[in-house]
Formats: structure tokens, sequence, C-alpha cells
């Protein structure tokens, strides 16, 4: 089986173009000027997380992450690089399925009531420093809110206006496992621009490689060349590397099955003991999508609004129907949350739900790691002990 | 008699027994009726009987102090009244009102009891079937139980 | 949070609700009311198939998701019994004559009318289940030709507690038609049976080889009831239940109504039992 850094050495090196970091002053100010609001990484309290960048030197140059099961810390590097860290808190689920947004507004009308579309539209955003993991995860997104049988318009609109620049990965953290979920490290479809950093203490270059042709529009406002034979190879080696340097693993042979099969497993009962339903894991996975609906009103009750929130299948009310939650326990919960998002998620939309991107394992505050869980699932035949099902 | 042996013969809760049993049953059964709201038999009573209902329906009740009769359960035409003669002490746990006019067959159930203990191919037949309406009858009762249509 | 308002249409979107008034309430029982809902611009109502729901939006209050109880014919309104379990299904059941409501959909899959042509059919209800399985009764009686026997087993609490009296003794009085009712309490002066649904099963009058059964109530009821449905000769996939669970926006978005892969918005909330039966099991699910 062809991993993903080998197929994409079909593309021709005339494709890519180097770049050098003045060259890539260059791509906000093009992006700006196309009417693009740029957002991407930049450090704050003590993380990576996605914020409006103004300026190329908003970028957490010269930072990495040190990422373990529960454990981030960002610590710096011996050069300068612009992408030498890998995913943090945040994903980009944060702009284009936001925690919080109003749906529409309504307003009395004598017995009646009018429906007031009266938001302002979102601005048109580049996504600059997207993850080959988060090109996949958005691609799960996409084809849950607006591939099914139903289109959710915002989510459409601000997908379809939104300019992607990936980032191929030359580091990994501990917690990284894209290459288990077929995503990464390198991105290859689903991108505008794709950027590969090449860093040595002697030079500091970037490969450009086009995806779209609104990419290669913004790439002759950078006025790059061609990429040597010796550029290209040095980047696909980072990638090479990277990828080599995955060690966490999740097997994702015959999971749905198996997931399906051990409903009843005791590893549900271990785990149980351990989450503490704090509902991190959904909050920082990039395609937990799950919401809830809220509507407010005046005082005088003839304004009223409906917003959408994030929700989480961690919450005890998540599953509250009249009388009381079906899923009233944490091993419940849990065992949701992780047969969904690998086995469930295959049914409903085709795909697996995981990225691989690690970001549950490095946020959960003990450290639960879905990878190990599958392990342990697949190690320990289902329990004999106790009591057996109903007749 | 004749025609109450075909009536017991081809009755789901006596099918597939020997011949000869049928017969037997037939030689103590008899055709009852009773009036809408009279008692087919009251708690406490010897139970001596059972019936086959063949119409109408029939109500379980308890008395309780200080409350009007509580209807515990109906049971309708072709279901089994009354098993309270097959095991000691033969006494009727509960009372059973005609709800409407009630046709039945009443069968001697000291009669069979007694060919039961002599003959216990016929008695284990007999068991088996009234385990059959006991769980049938326990598997409802817990449901009622549930009170599932209650809010919360 | 709140913004001022200026004057904007509204765009097509799932999660929109239309303008809908009351037309009429009616009390079922003490705590259950149908309401008559009926475009606020005069148009027609939307259409549906028997067994959907709709999602009511109180202003300013919230939404619910209530199954369609009326005729699938009507496209003048839209009827809905509700219950009142809780607050926002109590605040539902006090609107009045002329109050909004806003309605989207209708939502899911509905009873499977197709299967069910040339056949008997077993109308199960428990409760207010007997709400979503009306507009399938009424299919049935206004299109007999189409169908076979038409059997209806309701069951409810206790006498006070049955809902659309009058009617019931309407069908019962149709051609091909049988009606049993049951409750768990009888009271003093019911006469009619007394016991759980299942124990209607025995009386009804169908070949169980042609016949679909539609059961609709709590779930622990269609637990048994399937059971002993297949206990008297119907098979798994003629067995049709209709399944909750908590929802918020019924387009398939929020993820609440999750039950197994099956999304209860957009792939039920009416499955075979044939399909949810190793699901029905699972505790917690």
């Amino acid at each position: 089986m062809m991993s993903r850094f080998q197929e994409s050495r079909l593309v021709t090196t005339e494709a890519r173009s180097v770049a050098s970091l003045q060259h890539l002053e260059r791509l906000i100010p093009a992006l700006h000027a196309r009417g693009f609001q740029v957002v991407g990484p930049t450090v704050r309290d003590g993380a990576i997380v996605y914020d409006v960048l103004e300026k190329l030197s908003d970028l957490p140059a010269g930072w990495t992450d040190e990422q373990e099961p529960g454990r981030y810390r960002l610590k710096r590097r011996d050069d300068q690089a612009l992408f030498g860290y890998v995913v943090g808190p945040q994903s980009w689920k944060k702009y284009l399925h936001p925690a919080e947004i109003r749906l529409w507004a309504a307003e009395r009308q004598g017995q009646t009531f009018r429906i007031l579309n009266n938001d302002a539209p979102s601005p048109r955003r580049a996504f600059l420093g997207v993850r080959a993991c988060e090109l996949a995860a958005i691609g799960v997104q996409d084809r849950v809110l607006q591939g099914d049988k139903y289109c959710d318009p915002g989510y459409a609109s601000r997908r379809k206006n939104v300019f992607l620049i990936a980032v191929n990965c030359t580091h990994s953290a501990s917690t990284c496992f894209c290459t288990s979920m077929e995503t990464g490290p390198r991105a290859r479809k689903g991108f505008d621009l794709a950027i590969t950093e090449v860093i040595s203490p002697t030079s500091h270059e970037f490969l450009m490689e086009a995806g779209s042709a609104a990419g290669s529009e913004i790439l002759r406002d950078l006025s790059v060349s061609p990429a040597p034979e010796e550029t290209c190879r040095k980047a696909d080696a980072a990638v090479e590397h990277t990828a080599s340097q995955i060690h966490r693993r999740l097997d994702t042979s015959g999971i749905r099955e198996l997931l399906y099969s051990n409903f009843d497993h005791p590893r549900w009962d271990n785990v149980a003991q351990r989450c503490l339903t704090c509902a991190n894991c959904t909050m920082v996975c990039p395609t937990c999508f799950c919401t809830t609906v809220e509507d407010v009103s005046d005082v005088s009750n003839t304004h009223a609004e409906r917003w959408r929130k994030w929700d989480s299948c961690f919450t005890q009310n998540f599953s509250y129907i009249h009388g009381g939650s079906v899923r009233t326990t944490a091993k419940s919960r849990y065992r949701q949350w992780m047969t969904h998002k690998l086995a469930t998620w295959i049914d409903q939309f085709g795909s697996s739900g995981c990225v691989g991107c690690g970001r549950c394992i490095t946020w959960c505050p003990v450290g639960i790691d879905i990878t190990e869980e599958v392990r342990a699932l697949r190690e320990t035949p289902a329990g004999k002990e106790g009591g057996h099902g109903n007749a | 008699m004749e025609t109450l042996e075909r009536i017991i013969a081809e009755h789901p809760f006596f099918a597939g027994l020997a011949s000869d049993y049928t017969s037997l049953l037939s030689g103590c059964a008899s055709n009852v009726r009773f009036d809408a709201g009279t008692y087919i038999f009251k708690e406490g009573e010897e139970a001596g009987e059972f019936y086959l209902i063949r119409a109408g329906k029939v109500a379980l009740e308890i008395f309780a102090p200080q409350r009007k009769p509580i209807m515990l359960a109906t049971l309708g035409e072709g279901e089994i009244l009354g098993w309270s003669w097959l095991l000691p002490p033969y006494h009727w746990r509960f009372h059973a009102r005609a709800v409407d006019a009630v046709r039945a067959i009443a069968l001697d159930g000291k009669c069979l009891r007694t060919k039961c203990e002599q003959d216990h191919d016929l008695g284990y037949e007999v068991m088996k079937r009234f385990a059959h309406i006991l769980q049938q009858r326990l598997e409802a009762t817990r449901l009622q139980l549930l009170d599932v249509y209650a809010v919360s | 949070m709140m913004t001022t308002a200026t004057a904007a249409i509204a765009l097509p979107d799932p999660m929109v609700p239309r303008p809908y008034s009351v037309s009429q309430v009616l009390k079922e029982t003490a705590d259950t009311f149908s309401l008559t809902l009926q475009p606020a611009d005069g148009t027609a109502a939307d259409g549906f198939q028997p067994g959907q729901f709709s999602m009511l939006w109180l202003f300013g209050v919230g939404e619910l998701p209530i199954s369609i109880s009326g005729h699938s014919a009507d496209r003048e309104r839209l009827v809905y019994t509700v219950r009142s379990v809780g607050q926002a299904t109590h605040s539902l059941v006090r609107r009045e004559v002329g109050d909004p409501v806003g309605v989207r959909g209708p939502y899911g899959t509905g009873w499977p009318m197709q299967a069910a042509e040339g056949c008997d059919v077993v109308i199960v209800a428990g409760g207010i289940g007997l709400a979503p399985l009306r507009p399938a009764i009424y299919e049935v009686l206004g299109n007999r030709p189409k169908y076979g026997r038409l059997v209806i087993l309701y069951g409810a609490r206790s006498p006070r507690d049955l809902l659309y009296r009058k009617e019931l003794t309407a069908w019962s009085r149709q051609k091909d038609t049988q009606v049993l009712v049951t409750v768990d309490y009888g009271g003093v002066s019911w006469r009619g049976h007394v016991g759980v649904v299942t124990t209607l099963l025995r009386y009804a009058r169908l070949q169980p080889s042609r016949s679909v059964a539609f059961a609709c109530g709590p779930e622990i009821m269609m637990r048994f009831v399937a059971r002993d449905l297949e206990t008297h000769g119907m098979g798994r996939e003629q067995i049709y239940l209709s399944m909750e669970r908590n929802m918020k926006c019924a387009v398939g978005f929020c993820g609440h109504c999750q039950y197994g892969p099956h999304f209860i918005c957009k792939d039920g909330p009416i499955f075979s039992y044939d399909r949810i039966r190793p699901l029905l099991e699972k505790y917690e699910l």
C-alpha cells in the first residue's frame, strides 16, 4: 500500500515553487488585497491557538510544542521555523462551525411573528497553516453538515468563502497518529495552497504548491520561482521523516465490528473510572459537531433569537428525554463518544470520524488515550464473568 | 357431552393432549353461565373448579379496607380462569367477577387433581400448560407494575 | 447577546420555523390537548406522511418535536396531540386560539403504508403513542380497498387517560375493523379490559403472515409488544416501532437523537423491529 507521501511524489517539480521568507512576507498582504481576513496559529497563554494574523511575524516563529497524554507545553526551538509545531487546543471548526452563533432573530407582529435574517455576513477568511489531519477533519465536517440529507446554509457559505493554506508537517507530537488514520502528515487535496517549510542552519525556504486556480493566483502575486529538485527532495524527506517519527498507532482493521461487538466489554468500566466527563475531548476534537439550541427573548417578549452552541455527548443532559437521561453513567457516555467517533460514524457518513490529530489525548486532564482504549478492547476478550443479558 | 369434548379438545390449552385424557376431562366438564355482576368465586373459598371462558369478560378483584374493590386484571374469551385448585392449600386467592354475561365450561379441578396424582404423565402435561399460563400472567403483571404511562 | 433587528427577509434554511396560528384547542384528557394549527399567511399547510413529526416553536421559549396526529389528506391544517409532561409541553398546551406557533418540518420516516398495502394492519398503541398512529388509522380507513383488516389495540393507564374515545367507538363500527381497549388500572365503573396492551393480542383477529404491525408507546411497552407479536407468528420485518430520543434540530446536525448508528430524526423515528432489535436490548445506548 502506497503511503501518502510516496503518492505525492508523482507531482512534478514544475508544479511546485520555492519561496523565501521575503516572498512569504507578501502572502498576507496579497490575501488582504483580495478581501480575506487571515487567521492562523499564534502564541497566546502558553498555547498555540488560532487567531487573526496581521503579519507573518504573528506566527509562532521559533516555537514548538511538547504533547503527551494530558500534557501540553510550548518550548523554544533553536531555529526560527514558522511551522515547527503541530496542533493546539483549537481547530478550524472555531470558524467554520462556531461555538456560538445566532441562527436567526424573530419579531412579534400582532398575532404572528416574522423571521429576520439580518446577521452581518461572516468575513471571507484565509486559514493559514492547516495541517493534513485538519484538512481531513474539514472534509469530515463537510460531509456531516452539507453532504447529508440536509445542508446547513451557514456552514456552506462559510465553507465556500474560505481560502485554505495547508502546511505539511515537518514535526510531529507524540500524540499524533494521523498515519494510522491515513490523513497525513502530507496534505493531499482540498487546499488552495500547500507549504512545506525547509529549514536548516544555513537556509530557510518554503516549498509552495498550488491546489486550485485561486491558489495559483496568489502564488503569482508572490513572484516565486519553480522549485529546484534539491528543494523538493529536502521537503519530501522532511515530511517522510515526520511520518516515521509517529509511533502512536491506532489499528483500524475491523474497528467497526470491534466496537459493535464489545458493548459490554469490561474495559468500559475501566475507562469510566478515569473519565471525568469534562467534555474537553469533544471541544478540542476537530470533527465533533454536536450542538444545542437556545431560545432567548427580551423582557417584553417581542423580540426573540435562536442561538446554536456547541454541546457534548459527555454532558448529563445530552440524552435527556422526559423522565430522565438515557445515558446516565460516565461509562455509557464515554462508550457513546468512542463508538460514534470510530464506528457508527462510518455507517452514518462513510468514513471514520477520527483524523488522528491526537488532541483528545493531549487535552484529556487524566490522559485517556483513544488508541490505548482500542488496543485494550482488542487484547482482552469480552469478560465472561457476571450476568448474561436477558433471555 | 360430545360437543363439550370437541370444544375441550380444540382449545389451545388442551391441544396435544391424548384423546383419552380429553375424554377424561370432558367427563368432569359442564357448561355454566354467570350473569353480569355475579361472583364466579371469592377469595378464600375452596377451589374445586376451573373455567374455560367461552364468552364474556371476568375481572380478578381484591378487596382492601377503606377502598372500593380493586380490579387487577380481566380475562376474556379463550382464557383459563383459576389455577389455585392445582396447588395446596386449594383456596382462591382473588375474587372473580363476571363483568358482563359470561359463558364458560367448568372443569372439575378436584377430580383432575386426583387423576394427575394417579397418572403422572397426565400430571406433567397439565403442569406444563399451567406453567405457561403463569409465565404469561407474571410477565403481564410485571409490565403492569412498571406503570409505563406514568409521567416520569 | 441580543441585537437590534432591522428589516430583512429570511432565507430558506432548515432551522427557520414557518409561522402558524392556533385555530383550535381540544382537551383530550386532564393533561393532554390537541392543537390545530393553520398557516398564518393563509396558504396551504405543509404536507406530511403518517408517522412524521414537526418541531413546534413557541416564541422565545423553545422548540419541541411533536408527532403530527391529524389527517395527512387535509392540506389546510396540522393537528398535534400533546401531553403536558414538563415545562415546555406545559407551555405548549396552554396556547389559545389565535396564538402563534412556529412549525418546522415535517421530519422523519413515516409509517410504511406502502408495505402495508394488501395486508392486515395491526395498530398497537400505548398512552400518547396513539397520537402518531392516528394518521395511519385515517389513511387505512380513508383508502379501505388498499388494505386488509384493521386491528387497533390500545392501552392506557386508566380510563381517564384514554384518547380519542369517540373516534375509537366510531372506528370499531367500521367494516373489517376491530378495536380493543385496555387500561392498567380499571377503577370502579370500567367494564372493559384491565391489563397491559399485550394481553389484547390474543383477541386480535388477523393473519400474522399477511399483516404489518405499527407500534408506538413507551419503549418498554414496545419491546414487549414486538416480542409478543413475534410469538404470535409475525416476522420481525413486518413489525414497526416509533422510537424517541432527545432532539434539538431534527435535521441531523445537533447529534442528540443518535441511537446506535441511526439519527432518530432522519433515519427514523420509525424503524422495523428487524433493524433495531439488537439496539433495543442494549442498556444506556
